[in-house]
């Protein structure tokens, strides 16, 4: 009896196992089926280096270099705001902050991931916009530089709790190694703690990066939505996930323009998944 | 001459207290050897010397520390650092070349000149025995030194932001016979120029290499005399019941 239980059970959590693989599987195999046809009419190369998105002129112009151009844009000028201050956070929960001070400013940051990203795009959208368009003077507060600034609020988080795992595993000997010979505080982070923990805080920088480039509401909200190449950081633009949440409904099914939007989702796909995939690289390395 | 005079020192960490009003002196250009079983503070009071202990939030002293001429809670806590470096353990090498590990506290202190840092490289890796081994592969990893190799390599990197006294915390507990005499060799040596402080579990250790030895149980300092009449013909019986392995 007990050896039947065993094996259902057994068995019960090897399907659950198998399930999730399952799933990534299907859900890939769906979307290359659906992203491909759109190469029956449009070259690979054109469609990824081609200056203009028109999907419902006619004929259709589908090139998504705008699309990619506003996700690196937005997503760098996050990554420029949030790794400074993120891996500066880190260093201070780990290194300097007294107990109780740690204590609270960990919560918070957990806290900072709990707020949804709509929310975080609506307080964007009534201050920070107005903002914007006020100090740099321009015709509309929707621009990359906005979006940027909200998304390395959402990046922040996970840089933070990574890193400070990263740092907080440093072995304890080093720091102590290092102090002994007569480092200051400063002179034993900088030259220990931080190449010792490098690869994990590299990896925290992908993961939080890898957050900001598959985020949808907020960027769709505060960007602009305006699919042209863009020339600077304060100018309106539109990215790849803003594209798809916001066409999608509107794409006749099975038309050219439908494919194209799941094309655009091959593309997201393997940018994600390069950069987790490094990301992970990066994690193993260090142990 | 008086190198370190330690006047009833007790500490606590929280409630636990670790040492109970122990007073010594160190002398300059000796070895003292501290034994003792585990648990009975002789660690803790070398991690005093050198303010490691201050990174323990619920670390509590009293009495005084007087290293030249000023209490030690006194001074400068960097420049301390640097006057009594420290070998642990476990041989921690940076992950860094050879050279670099060796440099790391040199540069640290301001040293910018090249060839000068070279020179004290080469200098210290020969007071620690450890110069012929390695002078042809400075630029390779630490890791890949052997135990002992990575331990004479840690004393090379003490010695070469010039201290007067160094503290040896069980430098030979993970190592093999040969590589353990090679350390003590170095320590002997070094004694010519700097005071040294060893706490060791390997009693024969403290009889071969110590002048003076001090025997602590459970935070208390039970005798201190010349190492040879600590061995021969101690004062206290549980010294001489330690010594002969009876506990601890």
């Amino acid at each position: 009896m007990r050896k039947i239980k065993e094996f259902f059970i057994e068995k019960l959590i090897l399907i659950c196992g198998l399930a999730s693989i399952f799933f990534v599987v299907l859900i890939f195999l769906f979307l290359l089926k659906e992203g491909l046809s759109v190469f029956i009419t449009v070259s690979p190369f054109k469609f990824l280096f081609g200056k203009s998105w028109y999907p419902i002129s006619e004929p259709a112009q589908l090139g998504i270099l705008p699309l990619i151009m506003g996700s690196l844009l937005v997503t760098l000028g996050a990554a420029v705001i949030s790794v400074p201050i993120g891996v500066g956070c880190a260093i201070y929960i780990a290194e300097v902050a007294p107990l109780k001070l740690k204590e609270i400013l960990k919560a918070s940051i957990e806290l900072l991931v709990a707020i949804p990203s709509v929310v975080l795009g609506f307080i964007g959208m009534v201050t920070l916009v107005p903002l914007i368009k006020n100090v740099f003077h321009l015709p509309t507060g929707l621009t990359a530089l906005s979006g940027s600034i909200m998304l390395a609020f959402m990046a922040m988080p996970t840089i933070v709790s990574i890193a400070e795992d990263a740092l907080y595993s440093v072995p304890k000997n080093y720091k102590e190694g290092a102090l002994a010979l007569g480092a200051t505080r400063w002179q034993m982070i900088w030259r220990v703690m931080l190449p010792a923990a490098s690869s994990g805080i590299v990896a925290a920088i992908m993961l939080g990066i890898g957050r900001v480039i598959g985020e949808t509401m907020a960027v769709m909200m505060i960007t602009g939505n305006s699919a042209v190449l863009p020339k600077s950081i304060l100018v309106p633009v539109r990215t790849l996930t803003a594209t798809i949440a916001a066409e999608m409904g509107e794409a006749v099914v099975g038309s050219e323009h439908y494919f194209a939007l799941f094309s655009i989702g091959i593309v997201l796909f393997i940018i994600s998944f390069a950069i987790n995939v490094t990301a992970d690289l990066f994690l193993h390395k260090r142990q | 001459m008086v190198k370190v005079d330690v006047k009833d020192l007790s500490i606590w960490f929280g409630a636990i207290a670790a040492l109970k009003n122990v007073s010594l002196q160190v002398k300059a250009n000796e070895i003292l050897s501290i034994i003792g079983p585990s648990n009975s503070g002789k660690t803790t009071f070398l991690r005093m010397l050198n303010r490691l202990n201050d990174l323990n939030p619920n670390f509590r002293i009293e009495g005084e520390v007087v290293f030249d001429g000023s209490d030690i809670r006194k001074q400068d806590i960097e420049v301390l650092r640097k006057n009594i470096g420290m070998v642990f353990a476990l041989p921690l090498p940076l992950p860094l070349s050879i050279l670099d590990n060796v440099a790391y506290g040199v540069r640290m202190h301001g040293m910018k000149n090249k060839k000068q840092i070279a020179q004290k490289v080469e200098d210290s890796l020969k007071q620690s025995y450890l110069w012929e081994e390695v002078k042809d592969r400075l630029d390779e990893s630490a890791f890949k030194l052997s135990g002992g190799q990575q331990q004479r390599l840690c004393i090379a990197r003490t010695l070469a932001v010039e201290p007067q006294v160094i503290l040896f915390d069980e430098p030979c507990s993970g190592l093999d016979p040969i590589s353990t005499a090679k350390v003590e060799d170095a320590m002997v040596e070094l004694k010519e120029k700097y005071t040294l402080i060893l706490v060791t579990n390997n009693v024969k250790q403290a009889a071969r290499v110590g002048d003076r030895t001090a025997f602590f149980l459970n935070g208390e300092l039970v005798e201190l005399d010349n190492t040879d009449k600590i061995f021969t013909a101690p004062k206290d019986k549980r010294t001489d019941g330690y010594i002969r392995g009876k506990f601890g």
